[in-house]
């Protein structure tokens, strides 16, 4: 690891000061940056560590019925206070990684990076939730914007997701089995006016919105609507895990299993 | 450099840190407390897991300066007060959890931590929470006989697959 200095702040006044520095990087739980400082894939000059902001922390209900999640929620905390909520969100929070991960591991810090087979960017995108930052309000369908690629600007902190809880959801993970990221996962969300459907793990361009899954789902949410769909395979990863045919058709497998799950 | 203090198996100890410094090399190299491994360096195999106020950490993947003011708790404050092994320790013992012993600290101190959460888990419950813990010996069957039996439940049906 090359050499850096970590700032500790307490507020997000002040992270967002001590990361207008030159070379300045935001650290979440670590669980994904630290291993790449390891392997010298980042050189940051100053690492602003988030994880000591309170006022980045904890799961609570907004007065619209909304989850509300502090960027700086640790994945085991998600797990277990969200379940009385968000059950759907608790559950997907509750399998990332393996234990020692979740309790560092953050909400924040998974968005931030956007990791194309990460299980939180499903559960953002599947409800359609607003991501708060310390400058402005971020709809889930502007955020993504491809492999490791978001609507953050340089310097700008997630400090918040605010997740409209759905009627029905399941997130269902077809688990790398060395890695244990989603090789596909799918998150599915019954709403009042209409179903979503966000994909992770299985597109080049990141998580992306089954529309036409949706659309069927809406008219009938059950997993027989989907028989007459299919995935196109273009633009699907291809590694030695799978083929981009058949992550096509793990989405279509785990998403009617996700239905069945809700 | 800067200034770091924590309590470490009940003991508080300060020192002076680079910002880059892993909590798992504080623990090693600064304090000698060498029972805390360093298998694969890259978060995934578990060796290195030690307790941060009562939660189990991958010591490689924190850095020493983010643990200022808290409780660690590791591998060599786990023995019982007259220095006989714990429940756990003697649990893996008595049913052959460990060939090599590399990975043993790491599964002790996420087994202590599974238990504490769940004092009577089931047999799938055992092998889900193992599952940032690698051994490259045991094949885990009698990993998972001793957290069982350490947590007081009969292993004579845990069959090996």
């Amino acid at each position: 690891m090359y050499a850096f200095e970590i700032e500790r702040p307490n507020t997000i006044a002040d992270a967002v000061k001590a990361l207008q520095s030159d070379g300045a990087q935001a650290l979440g739980g670590g669980q994904t940056l630290i291993p790449t400082l390891k392997a010298r894939l980042a050189a940051p000059e100053v690492l602003v560590s988030l994880t000591g902001i309170g006022e980045m922390q904890g799961v609570c209900l907004s007065d619209d019925g909304a989850l509300c999640v502090g960027a700086g929620t640790t994945h085991a905390t998600v797990a277990s206070e969200a379940a009385a909520h968000f059950p759907g969100l608790a559950e997907l929070a509750s399998h990332i990684g393996d234990p020692a991960v979740r309790n560092r591991g953050t909400l924040g810090g998974s968005l931030a990076n956007n990791d194309p087979a990460a299980c939180y960017p499903a559960a953002v995108l599947g409800t359609g939730a607003t991501i708060i930052t310390n400058t402005r309000q971020i709809a889930a369908d502007d955020y993504f914007q491809g492999m490791f690629t978001t609507a953050l600007e340089e310097g700008e902190v997630i400090t918040e997701v605010r997740f409209p809880i759905p009627q029905k959801s399941h997130y269902m993970k077809f688990v790398q089995p060395a890695s244990r990221f989603a090789l596909v996962g799918v998150f599915v969300a019954q709403y009042a006016d209409g179903v979503r459907v966000a994909v992770t793990g299985a597109s080049e361009e990141g998580v992306f919105r089954w529309h036409d899954a949706e659309k069927a789902l809406a008219a009938d949410f059950s997993d027989k609507a989907l028989d007459s769909l299919s995935v196109p395979a273009d633009n699907m990863i291809g590694d030695l895990h799978g083929s981009p045919a058949y992550r096509a058709h793990l989405v279509k497998v785990m998403t009617g299993r996700a239905v069945k799950a809700a | 450099m800067a200034s770091v203090t924590m309590k470490v198996n009940g003991k508080s100890v300060s020192k002076d840190v680079e910002g880059r410094t892993l909590l798992v090399d504080f623990l090693r190299n600064d304090l000698r407390l060498t029972g805390t491994h360093v298998g694969c360096d890259t978060s995934q195999c578990g060796a290195c897991v030690v307790h941060v106020n009562g939660q189990a950490v991958k010591a490689c993947a924190i850095f020493a300066i983010e643990v200022d003011g808290a409780e660690v708790a590791t591998i060599e404050g786990q023995a019982n007060a007259d220095g006989s092994l714990n429940v756990i320790q003697q649990a893996f013992q008595d049913h052959h959890g460990l060939q090599c012993g590399f990975c043993t600290p790491g599964m002790v101190m996420s087994a202590a931590a599974l238990l504490k959460e769940n004092p009577k888990p089931s047999e799938a419950e055992v092998r889900s929470y193992l599952e940032g813990n690698i051994c490259r010996c045991t094949g885990y069957h009698n990993i998972v006989k001793a957290i069982m039996a350490a947590s007081g439940q009969d292993v004579a049906a845990i069959a090996a697959e």
